[in-house]
C-alpha cells in the first residue's frame, strides 16, 4: 500500500500547492485592486486612522486629530471652523479633501518626501506614521475682526503684511463647518456635503482666491493712476473730467456716481480724481494712455498669474483687445475686468511695499513631528509693480481718499490710512458689489486689506464701497495693527 | 585498543523538546505582539499564559517520553505552533470586537479547549498502547460516525448556523458532531477496507482503456455517494459533503491500488454536485456567490460579503501582513471561526500565510510518513486517512477563504474557535502520535540492538 500512499503524498502537496498561488493571488497579485475597491473600507481606515497633523494659527491647533474609540482611531477636529474653513478646507470620508487639507496632505498625513528620516525612524522605532505640522501665517485676531464685521454678508476680506507678502487674514463668508464633513459615516457626510453644495450662498467657495472672480469697480482707477504716473504724469497734472463722458463711436456714455461732477471745472489734477473717484476722468485717461500700457501695469500687479498661496488662485483677468469704449468702461474697472479679492490686496500691498509687490504665502513653517523645521516659507519677490516714486505718489494719492474723500468710512485716529473705494455694477438689477482696498499706516504699512462684499451687504442699492466695505478695513486695520504692536 | 563504535539511536526525543520551545516562543510572543499592539499592553496576564503554555508542552512531552518514546518529534510541537497563533488570533479578535461595543471571551474558551483536547490526546496515547485495537470497533465506529454525520438533520437538536445545518445542540452547548464523525469514519473505512480490499481490487470490464471495478463492488461507495449528497443537499454543506466522500475514495484507492476507484468516484461527485446545484436552490446560490462574489448584485445581496471582506482583509495584509493587533480582522462575520485564516492573512501577511500553510503541509506529510512506515495495513489506512483528511479539510477551509471553490462551514483545524473541532484533531493527532510511534519503534529497535552488537 505504500505506493499509493506515495502519489497521494504527492496529491496533497498540490493541494497545498493550488491555496499557496490562491493566497499569493489574493495578497499580492490581485491586492492592489482589491484595495482600490469602494466598499473595501480597511483603505478609508488606513488613510483616516493615522495620526494626522495639526494645523496652526498663533501657536494654537486649529485644526487636529483626536483619538477615538472607533476604527478610524482619530477624528478630524476643526476648532471654530466656519472661521478657518475657507483656508484649512475639510478633510472627509465621503467628498474628500479640499483647502490646505488638500494641498498640504502628504506633509500633513506624514507621506511627503520631506518627512522619509522622521518615517524611517518611526519603521525603527515601531510607531505609528505621523504627520507634519503646518503652521499658518494667519492672526487670529485679525482673522476674527474680519469674520465678525463680515457677518451677515456675502463677500471676502484678505489682509497681507506689505513687507513679506505673509497672509493675515482670509476670510469667506458665508462660511461652513468642517467638523460636520469629517464625521465617519460616508453616507452622513456626503449628505451634509451635497447640501452645502446645493446651498445658493456657496458656502463651500473661498470667495477670497476662487469662485466667481469680481470685477473692481473704482479701485481698478488704482492701476490706471499708476500706469499714468509711469507714463510722466504726477498727481498735479490736471485732466479732463467732464460731468458726462461721450464714448467714440456710440451713443453710449459714462457719467459720475450720482451724475454729479467731478470738481468746479472740466479739468481737475490726478490725485483729486482718485479722492472723489472721478469715473469720467479715468476713461478718458485710460483712452489716452492706450490700453497696451494699462495690460503691463495690470500684470505687474498679477494680473493673468496664477499663483499657489499655496492654495490655487484663479487669475484675475482682463478684457482682451478691447475697443476704445470698452477702455472707458475697463477703466473704471466695470466691463471684462475680473479681479479675485486677493488680487486686490495684493495691489495696495504693492503700493504699500514702495512698489515691490511680495508673493503671497499661507504657510509659514512646517514641523516634522519631532518638531523638526522642514519646511520654512522665507518672503519672496513676486514682480517690481511700480517705481518708488510712483507708490510714494500714490501712496500720498490713496492717503487723501481717506483723510477727505470716498474712503472717509476708513479713518482711524492717529493712524495714517491710505485707501480706495470701489462700487462695482454686477450688469444686473442686483445691487453693486462694494470694495474697500487700504494699507495703513501709510507711512510704515504693516498691513494691507481688500474688502468685497457682494451685492452692497444690507445697504442694497444704496451701497457703496465708502459705506459698506471701508468700515470692514478699518475694523481689520486697527486688528492688524494691535497685532503687529502686540506681536513685536 | 578497544574501538568504541557509536551508533546514534535518532528516536528524536531532544528534537522535540528544541523544537517545542520554539512553538512555545511563537505562541507566546504572538500573544505578546497581540497585548501590545491591540490590547492594554503586556501585563501580569501574559505571564500567566507563558507558563500555562510551557507547562502544557512540558507536560505532554513528558507523557510522549513514557508512553511512546519513538513517536514522531514534529508533530506535536507543529500542532503546538498551529495552536498557538490561532489563540492569540483569537483573542486579538476578542480585543477587535471589544473596542466595537462587543464583549466576547473567545479566547478564554479557546484555551480550555486546547486544553481539554491535549489532555484527552494524551490520555489516548497513554491508554492505547497499540492502534490495532481500534479495528475490533470497525462497524461500532462506522454506526457512530455516520450517527455524528447526520445528527444535525434531527429534529429539535439540530441547529443552523450561517446557513448550514452542521451543528447539534445538547445539554445548552453546542457541538459540531462532523469533526469527530472523521475520526470515526477514518477507522470504519480502514477496517472495512482492510478487510475487503481483495475483493474491490478485482478488474471489471474495461471501458474507454480503463479498467474498472466489477460492478457489484460499486456497493459501498454508492452508499457513501448518496450519505455524501444527502449531507450536500440537506445540510447545506458542500465542505463536509466533499470532505467525506474524498477521504473514501482516497482510502479506497490507497486500499486497492486501482485508480479506477478514483476516476469512477471523481466522476459521481461531479455529476452530485451538477444535480444538487440545479435542482436545489440554495446549493445554486452558494455556487454563485462563489462565482459572482465581486459583483455589485450579489455583494448588495449579502451573499459573498463575508467573502468579498475577507479577500479584503488578506489583500490589505499584502506580503507582510499589518502586524498583529494592527489591521482590521473583526470587520469580517466569523474572523475568529470560518474565516481565521482571513483574520491571520490580513495580520501575519502573505509571508505568515504561507508560513502557517507549511506547518499544516508538515503535519500531512508526517502522518503519511508514518502510515508508510507502520507495518499493519490498518494502521496505514488510518494514518493516511488522518493526514489525508486534514489535507483536504484544509483545503476545502482556505480554498474556500482564497475563492478556489465555493465557501463552506468546515472548520479550520487547531486555528478556528470551536470546541468540538480542537478536540477532534487533537485525538486525531493522539492516533497519529500512537501509529508514528509503532512506526518508528521498529527501526529504533534494530538500532539499539546495532549499537548493542557493536
Amino acid at each position: 500500500m505504500n505506493e499509493p500512499i506515495r502519489r497521494l503524498s504527492v496529491v496533497t502537496l498540490l493541494l497545498f500547492l493550488t491555496l499557496m498561488v490562491a493566497a499569493s493571488w489574493v495578497q499580492f497579485a490581485k491586492a492592489g485592486e482589491l484595495g482600490e475597491d469602494p466598499r473595501n473600507v480597511r483603505t478609508l481606515y488606513r488613510q483616516f486612522g493615522s495620526f494626522r497633523g495639526p494645523i496652526i494659527v498663533d501657536g494654537q491647533a486649529v485644526v487636529r486629530s483626536v483619538p477615538v474609540d472607533d476604527p478610524f482611531n482619530y477624528q478630524r477636529t476643526y476648532t471654530d471652523g466656519p472661521l478657518y474653513a475657507p483656508v484649512t478646507g475639510y478633510y472627509s470620508i465621503g467628498p474628500g479633501r479640499s483647502g490646505l487639507e488638500s494641498t498640504q496632505n502628504a506633509l500633513l498625513d506624514g507621506s511627503a518626501d520631506a518627512l522619509f528620516w522622521t518615517r524611517l525612524g518611526e519603521l525603527f522605532a515601531g510607531q505609528e506614521q505621523e504627520g507634519a505640522s503646518v503652521e499658518l501665517t494667519i492672526k487670529a485676531d485679525v482673522q476674527r475682526a474680519a469674520y465678525d464685521a463680515m457677518a451677515g454678508k456675502r463677500g471676502a476680506v484678505v489682509a497681507i503684511d506689505p513687507r513679506t507678502g505673509a497672509i493675515l487674514a482670509m476670510v469667506s463668508t458665508p462660511s461652513y463647518d468642517p467638523t460636520t464633513l469629517a464625521v465617519h459615516s460616508s453616507s452622513e457626510a456626503n449628505r451634509i456635503y451635497s447640501s452645502l453644495v446645493a446651498d445658493q450662498t456657496d458656502p463651500l467657495i473661498n470667495r477670497a482666491i476662487g469662485g466667481d472672480t469680481y470685477p473692481p469697480g473704482s479701485t481698478f482707477k488704482l492701476i490706471i493712476a499708476a500706469a499714468a504716473l509711469d507714463s510722466g504724469y504726477t498727481p498735479d497734472t490736471l485732466i479732463y473730467a467732464p460731468q458726462e463722458l461721450e464714448l467714440p463711436g456710440t451713443t453710449a456714455t459714462i457719467s459720475n456716481y450720482g451724475g454729479t461732477r467731478c470738481g468746479p471745472t472740466d479739468n481737475i489734477s490726478l490725485a483729486e480724481a482718485l479722492r472723489v473717484s472721478c469715473n469720467t476722468a479715468f476713461a478718458d485717461l485710460a483712452m489716452r494712455l492706450g490700453w497696451g500700457v494699462i495690460e503691463r501695469t495690470a500684470a505687474k500687479f498679477g494680473w493673468g498669474q496664477s499663483l499657489e498661496i499655496p492654495l490655487v488662485v484663479t487669475p484675475s483677468r482682463l478684457p482682451d483687445s478691447p475697443n476704445e469704449p470698452q477702455i472707458a468702461q475697463s477703466a473704471i474697472g466695470q466691463f471684462d475686468v475680473r479681479a479675485t479679492p486677493l488680487q486686490m490686496a495684493m495691489v495696495a500691498s504693492a503700493i504699500a511695499n514702495d512698489g515691490q509687490l511680495m508673493k503671497p504665502y499661507l504657510v509659514s513653517t512646517v514641523r516634522s513631528p519631532d518638531l523638526r523645521v522642514i519646511e520654512h516659507t522665507s518672503p519672496e519677490t513676486l514682480s517690481s509693480s511700480l517705481s518708488r516714486d510712483t507708490a510714494g505718489a500714490l501712496n500720498a494719492m490713496m492717503q487723501g481718499v481717506v483723510a477727505e474723500g470716498t474712503g472717509s468710512n476708513a479713518r482711524i485716529s492717529g493712524v495714517a490710512v491710505a485707501g480706495k473705494t470701489g462700487t462695482a455694477e454686477t450688469g444686473t438689477d442686483a445691487a453693486p458689489h462694494t470694495w474697500f482696498v487700504a494699507f495703513a499706516p501709510a507711512d510704515d504699512p504693516v498691513v494691507a486689506v481688500a474688502v468685497l462684499v457682494e451685492n452692497g451687504g444690507d445697504l442694497g442699492n444704496e451701497a457703496t464701497g465708502g459705506r459698506v466695505s471701508a468700515p470692514i478695513a478699518r475694523a481689520v486695520i486697527q486688528a492688524a495693527i494691535d497685532s503687529a504692536a502686540g506681536g513685536s | 585498543m578497544a574501538t568504541v563504535l557509536e551508533v546514534s539511536v535518532r528516536v528524536g526525543r531532544r528534537s522535540e523538546a528544541v523544537l517545542l520551545a520554539i512553538a512555545c516562543a511563537i505562541a507566546i510572543a504572538a500573544r505578546a505582539f497581540v497585548d501590545a499592539n491591540a490590547g492594554p499592553g503586556i501585563d501580569g496576564s501574559l505571564a500567566a499564559y507563558a507558563m500555562a503554555v510551557v507547562a502544557i508542552a512540558t507536560a505532554a512531552h513528558v507523557v510522549i517520553r513514557l508512553k511512546a518514546p519513538d513517536a514522531d518529534p514534529v508533530l506535536l510541537p507543529a500542532i503546538l505552533a498551529l495552536n498557538g497563533l490561532g489563540l492569540a488570533m483569537i483573542h486579538r479578535i476578542d480585543l477587535a470586537y471589544l473596542d466595537r461595543g462587543r464583549e466576547t471571551h473567545f479566547a478564554q474558551a479557546q484555551m480550555m479547549w486546547a486544553v481539554i483536547g491535549i489532555v484527552a490526546a494524551l490520555i489516548v496515547v497513554a491508554v492505547l498502547p497499540d492502534h490495532r485495537l481500534l479495528r475490533r470497533y470497525t462497524y461500532t465506529a462506522g454506526a457512530l460516525g455516520l450517527i455524528g454525520l447526520l445528527l444535525p438533520l434531527a429534529p429539535g437538536i439540530g441547529l443552523e448556523v450561517n446557513g448550514a445545518r452542521i451543528w447539534v445542540s445538547l445539554f445548552g452547548r453546542s457541538l459540531q458532531p462532523g469533526e469527530f464523525a472523521k475520526i470515526a469514519f477514518v477507522i470504519f473505512f480502514a477496517g472495512y477496507l482492510v478487510s475487503h480490499r481483495d475483493t474491490l481490487a478485482l478488474a471489471g470490464p474495461k471501458v474507454l482503456g480503463i479498467r474498472l471495478p466489477r460492478p457489484r463492488d460499486l456497493g459501498p461507495i454508492l452508499v457513501v455517494w448518496a450519505a455524501a449528497l444527502l449531507v450536500q443537499v440537506a445540510e447545506r454543506d458542500l465542505g463536509a459533503s466533499l470532505l467525506f466522500f474524498g477521504l473514501f475514495v482516497a482510502m479506497l484507492y490507497i486500499a486497492t491500488q486501482r485508480i479506477s476507484w478514483v476516476i469512477v468516484g471523481m466522476g459521481l461527485f461531479a455529476v452530485g454536485a451538477v444535480i444538487a446545484g440545479t435542482l436545489f436552490s440554495h446549493v445554486g446560490a452558494r455556487y454563485d456567490a462563489w462565482l459572482n462574489a465581486l459583483d455589485f448584485t450579489v455583494y448588495d445581496s449579502g451573499r459573498s460579503y463575508q467573502l468579498v471582506q475577507g479577500l479584503f482583509g488578506m489583500a490589505s495584509g499584502g506580503l507582510f501582513g499589518t502586524g498583529l493587533g494592527e489591521g482590521s480582522p473583526a470587520l469580517v462575520p466569523y474572523a475568529e471561526s470560518d474565516f481565521i485564516m482571513a483574520s491571520l492573512g490580513e495580520e501575519l501577511g502573505l509571508t505568515g500565510f504561507m508560513a502557517i500553510l507549511a506547518l499544516y503541509l508538515v503535519v500531512v506529510q508526517r502522518a503519511l510518513r508514518a502510515a508508510i512506515g507502520v507495518r499493519d495495513g490498518f494502521g496505514k489506512l488510518v494514518a493516511a486517512g488522518l493526514g489525508f483528511a486534514m489535507a483536504l479539510q484544509l483545503f476545502v477551509v482556505v480554498g474556500g477563504v482564497t475563492r478556489v471553490i465555493p465557501l463552506t462551514g468546515l472548520t479550520t483545524p487547531f486555528l478556528a474557535y470551536g470546541g468540538s473541532s480542537m478536540i477532534a484533531n487533537w485525538l486525531a493527532i493522539a492516533l497519529l502520535l500512537r501509529i508514528s510511534d509503532l512506526a518508528r519503534a521498529g527501526a529504533a529497535d534494530s538500532a539499539r540492538a546495532a549499537q548493542v552488537a557493536a
